[in-house]
């Protein structure tokens, strides 16, 4: 290992040809210095990477330190005077918490109990369409709204639900009669439209990863099922929903994670002045409270609080998954 | 998936595979028609559109809401500044995120478990939207067309499906342009990145989807109505609580196709992403993307 000293003009190639099988020998402080100029190149292509996460990432880590602060902004992160806990007792016994929580909740049981199955349904379904073609027509069809903006799928939902012109509006009309309802700008409405929305764009691009898992599922196993003279339902029942299991189990514990994120662009564009108070959630309060108002102390705590939330959360589900025997994420 | 060529045929498994080939159908059709009408309807008269319940086809078929929207300055601005940005700011992070990934895909070099258990941390938690907008604005980037792309030049997940791929390449390629005298930067340039091919491809067009769909950085960062991007324009014309004749005002006096022209710019803001949608769709398809973030 002698190398290790040699100048890269000397030495080119060995320098760097024996990275991982090199014995380790005792290094202490010389370490750092020489495995730094060992991996110079490698360490340079890091160093862009490293200062975006830096920047974009770890420096707004340090910024949520004014959750604690009143955050003045010429006095800057660590100038700003400590207040403790004041903004959160604000958020807790405020007269806003209770609706963001019910709101928020409402919207992530709604998204479990609705968005989250319809993926594996559609997949199992397409699974088992036996004409080749259809299946792969109907994927590349339903594959298509996870690729368009939020704007597009509100714009869409305007265009088709509003009042005036809108072709579903209407059509209802035409059905039901009595007075013209104002799907879009009216609360009611609010949340079943979301669900429409969150089914109409990812439902097609949620089945993805339950194919991947049904399409390695051994073929033996069916041929063996079918010996035995298990019918196509036994055949679901014992060796297709036991093959996407595991998928289901991590889908639901990154799904955790996200239960109190409401999809803020989502939300804000369906967000009328007549539903604001179903349709506020802490994503858009968040909004309202730190740029349109500009109480970044504030509204840095509710951001604060949801993240937090998701965090516990997503290690919560993920203990549980594998304290009922299921493998997890990490 | 040959395992259902040859079936038992009981009557309960065709009137099955009936229903499901309806029911599939039938959800892939209601999926696309808003789309197709929004088509139709760009090319249709004011009166068809508020008159006609629905349409595929309009009886008479006029161009007029384009001719308006790309006589706007507004609507123009906004497609090439979104054009821009989306051009430059794929190009960023693309360079950010494959240079990020090489480093990271070698298993030897230290500090690399640190740098990637950082990475993975910010998948699971964030500084959130406030902080992040602190940051951006202290480094003076409000207005500014960077603040459209710097901010989200590494998709952390992204970076972690490249580094799989970069892990899975054939070592012994890289190992004979070490002895042959190349220096990582060169194995980097010379002989992973032409290998990486498909992966860029693939990548490219996720990221350039996603400036291009952005909604949320234009409306934290960008205040100056002329740097508006497509998505601002979308919004403001077509949201529940828009007002459309105030965003393309520079015609007051000439009576516009007011409805025509949501219709319009839905279509101009969506074709981009249909144009590019089969490359797209030839790639993703694996089901790669979640795998491999499981090490």
């Amino acid at each position: 290992m002698a190398t290790d000293l040699v100048p890269e003009v000397v030495q080119p190639a060995a320098d760097s040809s024996q990275p991982a099988s090199a014995p380790r020998r005792k290094r202490r402080t010389k370490t750092l210095g020489r495995d730094l100029w060992r991996y110079r190149w490698l360490y340079l292509l890091l160093l862009p990477g490293l200062v975006y996460f830096a920047l974009f990432k770890y420096l707004p880590m340090y910024g949520l330190t004014i959750a604690f602060k009143d955050y003045v902004p010429f006095l800057g992160y660590s100038g700003s005077e400590w207040v403790g806990l004041k903004h959160f007792q604000e958020l807790f016994t405020g007269p806003d918490f209770g609706r963001l929580m019910f709101n928020t909740l409402l919207l992530a049981v709604l998204t479990v109990v609705f968005v989250f199955p319809a993926p594996i349904v559609v997949a199992l379904l397409l699974n088992e369409l036996r004409v080749n073609v259809l299946k792969r027509s109907v994927q590349s069809l339903v594959y298509i709204p996870h690729f368009l903006s939020w704007t597009i799928v509100a714009s869409l939902t305007y265009l088709l639900f509003s009042v005036d012109f809108g072709v579903i509006a209407n059509w209802i009309h035409g059905l039901v009669g009595g007075q013209k309802t104002d799907y879009v700008a009216q609360a009611d409405w609010f949340r079943p439209l979301i669900v429409l929305q969150l089914l109409w764009k990812q439902t097609g691009w949620g089945t993805i990863i339950y194919l991947a898992a049904l399409a390695g599922v051994d073929s033996q196993l069916y041929e063996a099922a079918r010996v035995d003279g298990a019918g196509r339902w036994r055949q679901f029942w014992h060796i297709t929903l036991p093959a996407i299991r595991p998928t289901i189990v991590v889908m639901a514990i990154l799904t955790s994670g996200h239960l109190m994120d409401s999809g803020f662009e989502q939300i804000w564009l369906m967000t009328t002045s007549l539903n604001r108070d179903v349709a506020d959630v802490f994503d858009t309060f968040v909004y309202y409270i730190g740029i349109t108002q500009g109480s970044f102390s504030y509204a840095t705590a509710v951001g604060l609080f949801k993240g937090v939330i998701g965090v516990v959360l997503i290690f919560g589900s993920n203990l549980l998954a594998k304290r009922m025997g299921q493998r997890g994420l990490f | 998936m040959k395992q259902r060529v040859r079936y038992y045929d009981s009557v309960g498994s065709r009137v099955f595979d009936v229903l499901n080939v309806v029911v599939l159908t039938a959800l892939a059709v209601v999926t696309v028609l808003p789309l197709l009408y929004v088509l139709a309807g760009s090319f249709a008269t004011e009166s068809e559109i508020s008159s006609r319940p629905f349409f595929l086809w309009p009886h008479k078929f006029v161009t007029d809401t384009y001719h308006y929207i790309f006589s706007t300055d507004t609507f123009v601005r906004a497609l090439l500044t979104t054009v821009g940005v989306t051009a430059v700011g794929t190009v960023i992070q693309l360079l950010l995120t494959l240079t990020m990934a090489y480093p990271l895909a070698k298993k030897f070099l230290p500090g690399r478990a640190l740098v990637l258990n950082l990475v993975i941390f910010t998948l699971v938690f964030s500084g959130g939207m406030i902080p992040t907008y602190l940051v951006v604005r202290d480094l003076g980037l409000l207005d500014s067309y960077w603040a459209l792309m710097l901010p989200l030049a590494i998709n952390p997940f992204y970076l972690i499906v490249v580094k799989s791929f970069f892990q899975e390449l054939p070592e012994a390629l890289e190992e004979a342009a070490r002895i042959d005298g190349c220096n990582e930067l060169n194995v980097f340039l010379r002989i992973v990145l032409p290998l990486s091919k498909p992966i860029i491809a693939t990548f490219s067009l996720f990221y350039a989807v996603g400036i291009w769909n952005d909604y949320m950085s234009p409306l934290l960062y960008i205040d100056d109505s002329k740097k508006w991007t497509l998505q601002m324009i979308v919004r403001q014309l077509t949201a529940a609580n828009a007002d459309s004749a105030n965003v393309l005002q520079q015609l007051e006096t000439v009576t516009f196709p007011e409805q025509g022209l949501k219709f319009a710019v839905v279509v101009v803001a969506t074709l981009p992403i249909l144009f590019f949608y089969p490359f797209l769709q030839k790639h993703f398809a694996k089901g790669v993307l979640i795998g491999s973030v499981k090490e």
